[in-house]
């Protein structure tokens, strides 16, 4: 573990340099002990922090405190980060349509992975990945680990503009655009579930640590999902399966 | 309460956006802060019309801003070193910045170009705007703030009250500060070698064109990597300097992506981000390095001196010689007449 200058208000606590579920386990326990101080009002000036796969940034208010009483304030935490809390996170099954326009990769990723495409699919969709991190775009999930088979890395050409929900790979991890906006990753399929609603209490769908599954669905299947998400008949939390305690009580 | 009065967007110019002091706490769901990039601006132009000092303003982008008044009078000012004008009834009058007005309805200001720097701040005396994430800040990625979630265009009406109370100045404008934009070292410096650092630190960087909230990419010496060009993503802060493998320098602001997968050399203390965004594609600039200690006592040098140019917020004085437009008119261009209160037509075009 060690500690990194990020400027006058914030500094990065790393634990290693991978990814690596265990190094986002130790993440994880850090960022919910300073959670607790903060509501125990034990660390007046931190603004929010940041967990990434590796390491948790601590944004603060140097006009309210300092690095050095911070680094103190949080020594206990380092001591103890060795040792991570119980996997709380929730799993999702999320829907993802691999066919025709929605899957504008697809057939060159198995091409250059040398199987077919309904093998990409099938390993796609085959495993459970954990959310690591969000970043890069409001609700974008970094995800992993990708299976063994269905690693390659970026596109040479990024696109300008990839689709909003576009389901893409690439160095080991997968993910969904919540947003269009450039991207350089292999787009698979589209996925109809919004990964963020600023109207909605917790805005981004998915929170690092939970898991997620991805469903198979055909073209018609995903046109009816959209459809009844934007009439209001199905929530997104309808394909939250194992919920954590507290979403539970809500949606009883 | 009705309140009419409205301040229309004639033209937004360059580029102009809703922004407050920005979108705390959401960092980890990918949402950056947004928010004004020089935020003593906001607080001066909000002191100067009364206004609470985190209130929304306008921020705008290398002049061509206008608006005008609309069913009522409205009071606005600005802050940043601009060269404003006042058109009524086609008649155009000169103004100085740094000062509150009070537009009468139909009224338009215009900010005519940007005497040093690139970013005004215009606020308006009551303005209220609904709150997105705690924020009134405009981040158009993903339709956030502002107004419909979108950077300012021509016809947009803010919502504001009728004015009241007499106008306001700043007494004298903020000094115009040339030094080397002080950076502390890392959280990646180690990905440098020794000497690219030193080359970072004593070479001029030229700001491209592409300069925006979201960052400024900038042209120099190569700086070379130690190994790796791309690390395992991690948080980027306000004032990150990252380095892609081309070996030129990008400075993060306050509308970039929350995370990167690039090596930063450095990280721009929070006091010089204003200073960087001000900077012009064209313009050249220096990086000095300090201490994180020091860059936090920097922060609290710098409170001081926006505390202490609040404080010389002042009633505008109605009668006689008014120095303070005096002093920022011949900064400005010499043509304005300034032993008058009021703004007299221009009698050149300067630019």
């Amino acid at each position: 573990m060690c500690v990194l200058d990020a400027g006058d208000a914030a500094f990065t606590v790393e634990f290693g340099d991978a990814i690596d579920p265990d190094l986002l386990a130790a993440v994880n326990a850090l960022d919910v002990g300073i959670a607790r101080l903060q509501a125990e009002g034990g660390l007046p000036g931190v603004i929010e922090t940041m967990p990434t796969f590796r390491s948790l940034t601590v944004f603060f208010d140097p006009l309210q405190t300092g690095r050095e009483i911070l680094l103190e304030a949080l020594r206990p935490l380092f001591a103890a980060s060795g040792h991570s809390g119980g996997d709380n996170g929730r799993l999702w099954h999320l829907p993802v349509c691999y066919e025709g326009i929605f899957a504008p990769d697809l057939a060159e990723t198995a091409r250059s992975l040398g199987v077919s495409e309904d093998e990409v699919v099938a390993l796609h969709s085959g495993s459970e990945y954990l959310v690591y991190m969000l970043g890069f775009l409001p609700g974008f999930p970094f995800m992993g680990d990708l299976p063994k088979a269905l690693r390659l890395p970026r596109r040479p050409e990024p696109r300008l503009r990839v689709p909003p929900g576009s389901v893409a790979i690439a160095t080991g991890l997968t993910a969904i655009y919540p947003w269009e906006s450039p991207g350089g990753w292999h787009l698979l399929g589209r996925c109809p579930v919004s990964l963020f609603d600023a109207g909605r209490e917790s805005p981004s769908l998915l929170a690092a640590g939970d898991h997620v599954r991805f469903v198979p669905v055909s073209m018609a299947e995903y046109e009816r999902i959209e459809r009844s998400l934007k009439a209001g008949e199905i929530e997104p939390q309808h394909w939250l399966t194992s919920p954590r305690a507290e979403d539970a009580e809500v949606l009883r | 309460m009705n309140s009419p009065a409205a301040l229309e967007i004639v033209s937004p110019g360059a580029y102009a956006s809703v922004q407050d002091i920005g979108r705390r706490g959401f960092r980890r769901i990918g949402v950056p802060w947004a928010g004004v990039l020089d935020p003593r601006l906001m607080r001066i132009a909000n002191a100067l019309v009364g206004n609470a000092g985190t209130t929304p303003v306008i921020e705008c982008f290398d002049g061509g801003l206008q608006v005008v008044a609309r069913g009522a009078a409205v009071r606005v000012a600005v802050a940043g070193d601009a060269v404003i004008e006042i058109e009524c009834k086609g008649e155009r009058k000169a103004l100085p910045a740094w000062r509150s007005v009070t537009l009468a309805d139909g009224e338009i200001l215009r900010i005519r170009r940007m005497g040093s720097g690139r970013i005004a701040v215009l606020a308006l005396e009551g303005l209220a705007l609904p709150q997105v994430m705690g924020s009134a800040s405009t981040y158009a990625r993903a339709g956030l703030g502002g107004v419909d979630g979108r950077a300012l265009v021509a016809g947009v009406r803010l919502p504001a009250q009728a004015a009241s109370g007499g106008e306001r100045i700043l007494a004298q404008a903020p000094v115009v500060d040339e030094r080397p934009i002080r950076v502390v070292g890392g959280p990646q410096a180690e990905h440098f070698s020794a000497e690219a650092f030193e080359t970072f630190l004593g070479s001029d960087y030229r700001v491209t064109a592409e300069a925006d909230r979201m960052g400024v990419r900038l042209e120099g010496p190569v700086l070379g990597h130690l190994g790796a060009t791309e690390i395992v993503s991690d948080a980027t802060v306000p004032g990150s300097i990252q380095v892609p493998g081309k070996g030129q320098p990008i400075v993060l602001l306050a509308d970039a992506q929350t995370a990167g997968g690039y090596p930063k050399i450095a990280t721009v203390i929070g006091s010089d981000i204003p200073r960087l965004a001000a900077r012009r594609p064209g313009q050249t600039l220096r990086f000095a390095a300090v201490s994180a200690a020091e860059g936090e006592r920097i922060a609290r040098e710098t409170e001081a001196q926006t505390l202490a140019l609040l404080a010389a917020i002042c009633p505008f004085a109605a009668e006689g010689v008014d120095e303070a437009a005096l002093y920022s008119a011949n900064l400005v261009s010499g043509v304005v007449h300034a032993l008058s209160p009021e703004y007299r037509p221009l009698t050149a075009v300067d630019d």
